[in-house]
């Protein structure tokens, strides 16, 4: 018998905010967390244009074996969990007794990676490295860390899958738990945003380059959009058997439905129509329920000329009957890459708590695609029951969540 | 270098980067069970002496000096201060 299975904690920790309350404000008032990282154009970039994230100090909080080997993103994701935990009231001693899973999304440490390179090519001596680059290089950096730092003791994986990582990772856990393998998961993802990690998305033109106007940068569906604006962060999410939420009284945020996936099967960089539509299809169906009973889109639309055409045109073959308000709330994020969907299941459990649909911000001019969707323009007050989420990644990756207001 | 720089030089890298309290820093604690560095802090005791001696010190050596004098002393030895 299959499990049901609830969301009863998450975190948040990202440019528009480092904890819920503050990304909750960002939302509402469709405030852009993109900015200029001038060190970019020394270095050799073509667009300087960046999520700000600010680095957490974990002094005090952590001793120093585990803060020296976290990466730039395991900090992160360190204080998204925090919130998470505290959210979910899980302490210390209930970790020590219980079994908690975790699977994160993360599919590079480059910046861990090449300082580590650099020093190697100075020194001549991998004894000069220092204890902690190994478990700040490894992809699976970020669960390696979190299931030491808080003692996990279920599953413990790190999924890559370009921009879709945490999406999947979100729909792994679901899984694991909704088929009786575990009771407690803590799912997200983590993403760098230094400069080291993504001059390989900026060498393909990747990126926009309106650098004079970093808050309108992004502007996913608008006509007028070139390119995505690299962002990043930790988003943290405790799924859970709901039998076992309910035992221990936990207060339930949501219930995850429906879990959907698929590969193009085509080019290396272009996204798919078919491939992505194939994904919300499948959420859907394992939902249990009909493309008129969603209340609500997150896209994944990073503000890419071909990414967000293709998405919307699948978009309107699946929803255009039905007008279904979208909205991508990387117009304010910027593209968050390996976390954007966990983050973005995060930001829209925020509207369907707060009744409010956040704005897809600098959507100005249609295309003749976009033009057949109900882009949210402005923040709007509705009552969101059901809500999807998509994700999709190079390769041909494709994930589609779909979570429901918590109805016992 | 004289041995009392030595003394500061390593008693601040231990404070300071290892993070160790000052009051244990006693000439006859164990390195080990006195001053609880494990086997990845001497990894870190290696990159931290090359950076601050200038001397690349063994792993190997290192993990077997048994308390915070005889650091001194193999540090002292090393830098070819008698």
């Amino acid at each position: 018998m299959k499990r049901r299975v609830v969301i009863t904690g998450t975190g948040i920790y990202s440019s528009i905010g480092k904890n819920l309350n503050e990304v909750k404000q960002s939302l509402y008032e469709g405030r852009s967390g993109i900015g200029v990282e001038p060190e970019r154009k020394t270095y050799g970039y073509r667009s300087t244009l960046t999520g700000i994230v600010e680095r957490p100090v974990l002094k005090g909080l952590l001793d120093r074996r585990l803060r020296i080997s976290l990466s730039e993103q395991g900090e992160y994701a360190y204080m998204a969990t925090l919130e998470a935990l505290k959210n979910a009231q899980i302490d210390k001693d209930y970790l020590e007794n219980n079994e908690m899973g975790v699977l994160f999304g993360n599919d590079s440490s480059a910046k861990a990676v090449i300082e580590a390179h650099t020093t190697v090519l100075e020194k001549k001596d991998t004894m000069l490295l220092g204890s902690e680059a190994v478990f700040r290089s490894m992809n699976s950096t970020v669960t390696m860390n979190l299931a030491t730092i808080f003692k996990l003791k279920g599953i413990n994986m790190t999924i890559s899958a370009a921009c879709a990582s945490s999406s999947h990772a979100i729909g792994l856990g679901y899984i694991f738990i909704r088929d009786g393998l575990q009771d407690l998961v803590l799912c997200g993802g983590a993403q760098e945003t230094n400069l080291l990690s993504m001059s390989s998305f900026d060498a393909i033109s990747t990126f926009s380059v309106r650098m004079d106007e970093p808050t309108k940068a992004s502007r996913p569906f608008d006509a007028s959009r070139d390119g995505l604006i690299p962002s990043g962060g930790a988003a943290s999410l405790l799924l859970e058997d709901y039998e076992h939420a309910v035992k221990r009284g936990a207060t339930i945020l949501a219930e995850v439905v429906g879990y959907g996936f698929s590969s193009n099967g085509a080019k290396l960089s272009q996204p798919s129509d078919t491939g992505s539509e194939t994904a919300m299809a499948r959420a859907i169906h394992d939902a249990g329920i009909d493309a008129k009973d969603i209340d609500y889109i997150n896209a994944h639309a990073t503000s890419t000329l071909q990414g967000d055409m293709f998405e919307a045109i699948a978009l309107n073959k699946l929803f255009g009957a039905y007008k279904t308000p979208v909205s991508s709330t990387k117009s304010m994020t910027g593209h968050e890459c390996w976390m954007a969907g966990a983050s973005e299941i995060i930001y829209s459990i925020i509207m369907l708590q707060n009744s409010f649909i956040a704005p897809n911000i600098n959507f100005e001019q249609p295309d003749e695609y976009s033009a057949k969707l109900n882009i949210i323009k402005t923040t709007t007050k509705k009552n969101i029951d059901i809500f999807l989420s998509n994700s999709f990644g190079f390769g041909g990756t494709n994930s589609a969540l779909i979570i429901k207001k918590y109805n016992p | 270098m004289k041995r009392e720089d030595i003394i500061t030089i390593i008693n601040d890298f231990l404070i300071d980067e290892l993070e160790i309290d000052r009051e244990k820093l006693q000439d006859d604690a164990n390195l080990k069970n006195d001053l609880g560095i494990d086997s990845l802090d001497f990894v870190d005791i290696v990159v931290i002496v090359e950076h601050k001696f200038g001397i690349k010190i063994s792993p190997e050596e290192i993990t077997n000096v048994p308390t915070l004098k005889a650091f001194y002393d193999y540090i002292e030895r090393k830098t070819g201060v008698q």
